[in-house]
């Protein structure tokens, strides 16, 4: 392990930093647009049948097939492996804040429009401090999915810890395979430990003192 | 002068639902400054709908609805949820805020100051009768007749002055209710407060309201105060949802003596003898007779004790009779009557007309009949106007 470490250490640095700045591109952009997206379509109960469908639709995509699509549009590299990523964190995001908005009390949101809430008022005071939890999960999900999808990418050249492994695999050397996806499931678990942390804080207390 | 008082009128209101049936229709309904007005009616009867009317929760298909003076419409329905209080079944505090969130979230909306906030707080905390310290607490920290005593308290942090109520007690066990419909009333009555409050309890309307408003399939049946309301009550509808005994204790209320009276009292004049007296109290089965002069005005009574310890030396009604020390007349409420009779044990009362002429009588077995009805019910229930009592009970005045 030593000499791995040794023979690898600087590229290993490098490949989980771009592993780490591929997928957190991709899921602070999962995030902008699948968070305020769920919000919206619990206005439009219609619209959100189909909304959740498509998304539904895009995650049965095999990874692979939807990464090597992006590279007529986006060429190869970085690009196409974050908007790959990106399409795949949306479902978790999307489907969470959306059951989470529609699983807040309706009591509650009609007793913030019977005080004299706005709707954005009873959006950002209310609702979504009531489902931060759910969303919550639904980033952790999926940040840990893209993850460890994001290994695919380097498939189509977008670099990052999957070098590793795939190198491994054309070279039959199994200290290069393990070598990669030790790091990448440190990276998902730290990630999950770290979000689960976020969560705490941005849900609101119900109780005076939690231990 | 009755349009200065006037704050909520709906003129002719109905809302319907696309393709539905109408939820409510034809609405007329005035509320006046400072009355407890409950809207009461089955589930799907347009209480509630009718209720969410007036902070433009639900806005009216039809008519017009008049606030404080002014067509409801011209208000902004936001700036109009700030100015009514406004409380929920599940009382709708915000788990996530401490009591004194919840309580001041109103007056923030209006970005009080915070220590005019902080005065609210502490002011309307002692008002819910719950100690200070409870400011600090989230809801779950507190029993559910707390939880509901803050949303009653919270609607008026801003000092609003109508307050809508939709079935706020519902959810709550008997003791915590009436401790809680303690609290809105004192709110009606002590701080002229105006109240609006959805209910499917006909208890809790008749103990709170001033108006009752019955509905029924969205239309309004009968609008008019408890009193009226449970002793004409408009159709069937109305009779069933008061319910029979309810209409029986209010009708013990309201029944005049004539209506209970025994027609037909044991009586003897003041020129008959003793001997007669005696006939007449073995015939009747009764021991005492009430004495009349030969005009039938009232004059006394006699009782057989008396007539035995001097029948020796007398031999006349007149000479041994005594004055009745109350009676009453044919138009008296019962319950007065009743009250004398079973508290202060009177066996009987006599009951005259307004030139003092005997017409009846009411005795401690009459009295068990109709509180015999009121516990067991009564067959003939359409037509309580037409009790007859039997004929024994002049004679079983003697038991009591």
């Amino acid at each position: 392990m030593i000499s791995f470490l040794n023979q690898h250490g600087s590229e290993l640095i490098i490949k989980t930093w771009e592993q780490i700045y591929i997928s957190a591109f991709a899921i602070i952009l999962g995030i902008i647009v699948a968070v305020p997206l769920g919000i919206l379509l619990t206005r439009y109960d219609k619209t959100a049948k189909y909304v959740m469908s498509i998304s539904g639709m895009l995650q049965t995509i095999p990874s692979l097939a939807l990464l090597a699509l992006m590279i007529p549009i986006f060429g190869i590299g970085k690009v196409p492996a974050i908007v790959a990523l990106f399409i795949y964190s949306l479902l978790p995001i999307l489907r969470n804040t959306y059951i989470g908005m529609k699983k807040v009390n309706a009591n509650l949101i009609d007793a913030a429009r019977g005080l004299g809430m706005t709707t954005m008022q009873s959006i950002f005071k209310v609702e979504i401090p009531m489902s931060m939890p759910i969303i919550m999960s639904g980033i952790r999900l999926s940040t840990v999915y893209v993850i460890s999808w994001s290994t695919l990418a380097s498939y189509i050249g977008a670099g990052g810890l999957g070098d590793f492994i795939f190198n491994g695999l054309n070279l039959y050397n199994p200290s290069l395979i393990i070598g990669g996806t030790i790091p990448v499931t440190i990276l998902a678990i730290l990630a999950d430990y770290l979000l689960g942390i976020f969560e705490k804080k941005v849900t609101p207390k119900t109780k005076r003192s939690e231990v | 002068m009755q349009s200065a008082k006037e704050i909520i009128s709906f003129q002719n209101v109905a809302k319907n639902y696309r393709g539905g049936n109408d939820a409510v229709e034809d609405i007329n309904i005035t509320v006046n400054k400072g009355e407890f007005v409950c809207l009461i009616g089955t589930s799907g009867s347009g209480k509630t709908t009718t209720m969410r009317m007036i902070n433009r929760m639900i806005e009216p298909s039809r008519g017009k609805i008049i606030f404080k003076g002014k067509n409801l419409k011209t208000f902004d329905p936001v700036r109009l949820r700030r100015t009514i209080g406004y409380v929920i079944q599940n009382n709708g505090l915000m788990p996530h805020m401490t009591i004194k969130d919840n309580i001041t979230l109103v007056p923030k909306l209006l970005k009080w100051q915070q220590d005019k906030m902080d005065r609210k707080a502490k002011e309307l905390i002692k008002l819910a009768d719950l100690p200070e310290s409870y400011l600090d607490r989230y809801p779950a920290e507190l029993s559910g007749g707390q939880q509901q005593r803050i949303g009653v308290v919270r609607a008026l942090a801003a000092d609003q002055d109508i307050i809508l109520m939709d079935e706020p007690f519902g959810a709550l066990d008997p003791i915590t209710r009436d401790d809680l419909q303690e609290l809105v009333k004192h709110l009606q009555e002590e701080l002229g407060k105006t109240i609006i409050f959805v209910t499917h309890d006909m208890d809790e309307a008749l103990k709170l309201a001033t108006h009752i408003v019955i509905m029924d399939s969205g239309h309004v049946i009968q609008d008019d105060t408890p009193d009226n309301i449970l002793q004409h009550p408009g159709n069937d509808f109305v009779k069933e949802l008061l319910g029979e005994e309810r209409l029986l204790q209010a009708q013990q209320n309201t029944l005049s003596v004539s209506d209970i009276m025994s027609k037909n009292p044991a009586k003897i004049t003041l020129g008959q003898s003793l001997a007669e007296a005696i006939r007449e109290m073995s015939y009747r089965h009764v021991d005492t007779l009430l004495v009349t002069d030969d005009n039938n005005k009232l004059k006394g009574f006699i009782d057989l004790e008396t007539i035995n310890d001097r029948y020796s030396k007398y031999s006349n009604v007149s000479d041994i009779y005594q004055a009745n020390r109350f009676k009453v007349k044919t138009t008296s409420y019962l319950r007065d009557t009743s009250e004398r009779i079973l508290k202060q044990g009177y066996k009987y009362v006599p009951v005259i007309d307004n030139d003092n002429n005997l017409i009846g009588i009411v005795t401690r077995a009459s009295l068990v009949n109709i509180i015999y009805d009121a516990i067991w019910g009564k067959e003939e229930l359409d037509n309580p106007d037409n009790i007859k009592l039997p004929d024994t009970i002049a004679k079983e005045s003697d038991n009591a």
